[in-house]
C-alpha cells in the first residue's frame, strides 16, 4: 500500500484515487482471476478508495489557509496590541500629507520594555462591522500609511527601541490618488530604508501577507509567520486572472503558489511558524497572543545579544540568500 | 468635432493593451501613434523613435547598452545565470518550457542583462531588462544578477544604472520573486552608503514590483516620454475603481508632474543626460 504523507497535496491525492479506480475497472473485468480472489482484490481497493476520499476531505488545503488568513474574526494588530502590551499610545500621520488608519502605529510597552508597534489594520477594536472595515479601506495602505510607518520606525532609531511589525493586508491599495501620491515610491523607500534601521526588528506575518504592500513594513532580522497566514507574490485570485485567465482557478494558483507557512519555511522566507490554536486563531485571541508573545520574547532576547553590525549583516545576509538559481 | 476628439486621444495616450512592438511588413513601419508609414531603416536609425511625432517604440536591452555605453562597447557580466523551478510551477504550460521559449525568442538567458564599461568616461555598471523575457518580469535571477551588479559597482567602484522595462514580479517564482525586491532595495542601501551614483532609467513600462522598488530609488529617476509607470497596472485599478481611468494617468508626463520623477528625457537625450549627472556626482 501506498504511504500517504500528511502534507501531500490535493492533486497527488486526485491522482491515487484515479490510479486506483482504474485498477478496480481492469480488475472486474479480468477473466482469468478466480472470482473469489477478485472479489477480495477488489473490497481491498474500495476500501482503499474510500480511504482516500476522507483523507482528501479532511485536507486542509492552500485555499483553506487562505480563508483562514482572511477570516473575519481573526486577531488583528490592534488586538495583538491589547493582548500583548501596555501603555499604548498611537502615532499619527506621516508630517506629509495624512493619516492613514490602513496601518496602525505606536508606542507601547513589551514586558516592561519599550517598544514601536506597527502594523496593517482592517477593522476596528471591539466592532467589525462594514462601515469599520471600510473606514481602515480593508487594511489597504495609501502612500501615507508606509510613510508613516517609516516616520515611526526612525522614531524607534532614534530613541534606540526594538520595532515588531504585524502583517495583515490584501495588498497596497490599488487606487488613482494613491498612485498619484507615489504608491511604488513610498513602498520601495521603506525597503531600502528597513534594510539598514539599526534597531531590532521583528516582523510577524499574522493573516495576509498580500505582496508588496505587506513587504512594505516586512524587512527585519527575524520573520515568523502564523500557522494558518499566507504570504504571496499576488492573490490567488489575481494569479488565476492573469495565468489562468480564470479567478475561479484561485484553488489551483493558491496550491502552484506556494503560499502557506510550511511552504515559506521551506523556501527560507519565513524564519518560523507561530501555531494557532486548534480550529484557528480566530477562535482564541488570548491564546494566540499569548503563543506569539513567546516567540516575540525570544527573537529579542536572540537580537539583543547581537551588535548592531552583526544584526544589520545578518539582516543583509537573510535576504541577500533569497533565490533560486543555477549557473550554466 | 467629436470624431476629432477622439482621434487625438487616442494618438496622444494609445490603448494600454496594445503591443507597442514594431511591426514589421517588408520595408515599412507603422507608427503607433501617428499612423504614419515609417522606412525600417529610418526608424532604427532614429532610436525607434517616430521622427514625425517623436512616438517612443519600444528598444531592445542591448540596443540600450549600446546607446549608452561610450564607443557602444561593453563586457557583459553574470550571463550564465539561470533560473531554476523552485515551486514546480505549471500553468497553461510548465514554468521550465516557458523559460525555454523566452531563450529562444529573445537569444537572452534571463530578462536582464548586466554590463560593464564607461559612460562619459565614468566607470559603470548598466543592467538593462529584457521585456520580452517573459514581461521583464523580476524572479530570483533577476533578482541575483541586479543585487551582483550593485555589489560590483561597490568593489569596483562603480557608478549603477538600471533601465527598467517590467510588469513587476514573476508569479511562477512566488513569494521567492516578491523578496528580491528587499534583497535589491538592501544592497541599494549599502551603494548609498558608499556615496555611489545610482541612476533609474525607467522605459516603457515599469510597473508592480520593479517600480514599488528599484525603480523608484534612483539618486536620479528619469523616464522616456509616454511610458507607463506605476504600482498597480491600470486594470487593477479600473477594476477597484470601476471607473475610467483620467487621460495621461500613469505616464512619464504625470509621474514627473507628481513629483516623482526628476525628468522626462527623449531617447536621444538619454546618455547626455547621464554623462551629465555622472559628472556631477563622480568628478
Ligand atoms: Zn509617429
Amino acid at each position: 500500500m501506498i504511504e500517504i504523507k500528511p502534507e501531500v497535496d490535493r492533486n497527488q491525492l486526485e491522482a491515487e484515487l484515479q490510479k486506483l479506480e482504474q485498477q478496480l475497472l481492469e480488475l472486474s473485468t479480468k477473466h482469468n482471476i478466480p472470482i473469489s480472489e477478485l472479489d477480495k482484490r477488489l473490497q481491498e481497493l474500495r476500501r482503499r478508495v474510500e480511504q482516500l476520499q476522507e483523507q482528501i476531505k479532511s485536507q486542509v488545503t492552500p485555499m483553506d489557509r487562505v480563508r483562514n488568513a482572511r477570516h473575519p474574526d481573526r486577531p488583528y494588530t490592534l488586538d495583538y496590541i491589547k493582548l500583548l502590551c501596555e501603555d499604548f499610545q498611537e502615532l499619527a500621520g506621516d508630517r506629509r500629507y495624512g493619516n492613514d488608519p490602513a496601518i496602525v502605529c505606536g508606542m507601547a510597552k513589551f514586558r516592561k520594555r519599550p517598544v514601536i508597534i506597527v502594523g496593517h489594520q482592517k477593522a476596528n477594536l471591539n466592532s467589525r462591522k462594514t462601515e469599520d472595515r471600510k473606514m481602515r479601506n480593508f487594511g489597504m495602505p495609501k502612500p501615507e500609511g508606509y510613510r508613516k510607518a517609516l516616520r515611526v520606525m526612525k522614531l524607534a532609531e532614534k530613541f534606540n527601541r526594538a520595532i515588531i511589525t504585524f502583517i495583515d493586508t490584501p495588498g497596497a491599495y490599488p487606487g488613482i490618488d494613491a498612485e498619484e501620491r507615489g504608491q511604488a515610491e513610498a513602498i520601495a523607500r521603506n525597503l531600502i530604508e528597513m534594510a539598514r534601521i539599526s534597531v531590532p526588528i521583528v516582523v510577524i506575518v499574522t493573516g495576509e501577507g498580500g505582496s508588496g504592500g505587506a513587504l512594505a513594513i516586512g524587512v527585519g532580522d527575524v520573520i515568523y509567520i502564523l500557522e494558518n497566514a499566507i504570504y504571496s507574490v499576488i492573490s490567488p485570485e489575481g494569479c488565476a486572472a492573469i495565468l489562468w485567465k480564470d479567478a475561479a482557478k484561485a484553488e489551483l494558483a493558491a496550491q502552484s503558489m506556494k503560499l502557506t507557512a510550511s511552504e515559506l519555511k521551506e523556501l527560507g522566507i519565513v524564519d518560523d511558524i507561530i501555531p494557532e490554536p486548534k480550529g484557528g486563531a480566530h477562535l482564541d485571541h488570548k491564546q494566540t497572543a499569548e503563543t506569539v508573545a513567546e516567540y516575540i520574547d525570544k527573537a529579542l532576547k536572540f537580537l539583543d545579544s547581537l551588535s548592531v553590525q552583526e544584526r544589520l549583516l545578518r539582516r543583509y545576509e537573510k535576504f541577500r540568500k533569497i533565490g533560486s538559481f543555477e549557473l550554466l | 468635432m467629436a470624431w476629432f476628439k477622439r482621434n487625438k486621444e487616442k494618438s496622444i495616450a494609445p490603448e494600454q493593451n496594445e503591443e507597442k512592438v514594431v511591426k514589421t511588413e517588408g520595408v515599412f513601419t507603422k507608427c503607433l501613434q501617428c499612423s504614419q508609414m515609417l522606412f525600417k531603416r529610418q526608424l532604427e536609425e532614429n532610436l525607434q523613435v517616430c521622427p514625425k511625432c517623436n512616438y517612443h517604440f519600444k528598444l531592445d536591452a542591448r540596443s540600450r547598452l549600446k546607446l549608452l555605453f561610450d564607443n557602444s562597447e561593453y563586457e557583459e557580466i553574470d550571463q550564465n545565470i539561470v533560473s531554476t523551478d523552485p515551486l514546480g510551477f505549471v500553468d497553461s504550460k510548465p514554468y521550465p518550457e516557458r523559460l525555454k521559449k523566452a531563450r529562444e525568442a529573445t537569444g537572452e538567458n534571463e530578462a536582464v542583462i548586466s554590463a560593464r564599461g564607461s559612460l562619459g568616461g565614468h566607470k559603470v555598471i548598466i543592467c538593462s531588462m529584457v521585456y520580452d523575457f517573459i514581461g521583464g518580469s523580476m524572479g530570483s535571477v533577476v533578482g541575483e544578477k541586479i543585487a551582483r551588479a550593485i555589489e560590483a559597482a561597490i568593489n569596483e567602484r562603480r557608478a549603477l544604472i538600471i533601465v527598467s522595462a517590467s510588469g513587476g514580479a514573476r508569479m511562477m517564482e512566488g513569494a521567492l520573486s516578491l523578496m528580491q525586491m528587499a534583497k535589491i532595495s538592501a544592497a541599494l542601501a549599502r551603494l548609498d552608503e558608499v556615496r555611489l551614483p545610482y541612476i533609474s532609467i525607467l522605459t516603457d513600462p515599469t510597473t508592480g514590483g520593479v517600480t514599488a522598488s528599484y525603480a523608484m530609488l534612483g539618486d536620479i529617476n528619469i523616464a522616456e516620454p509616454g511610458a507607463l509607470i506605476g504600482f498597480a497596472g491600470p486594470r487593477v485599478i479600473e477594476q477597484t475603481i470601476r471607473q475610467k481611468l483620467p487621460q495621461g494617468f500613469q505616464r512619464s508626463e504625470f509621474l514627473l508632474e507628481h513629483g516623482m520623477l526628476d525628468a522626462v528625457v527623449e531617447r536621444k537625450q538619454l546618455r547626455n543626460y547621464c554623462i551629465k549627472a555622472l559628472d556631477f556626482m563622480m568628478s
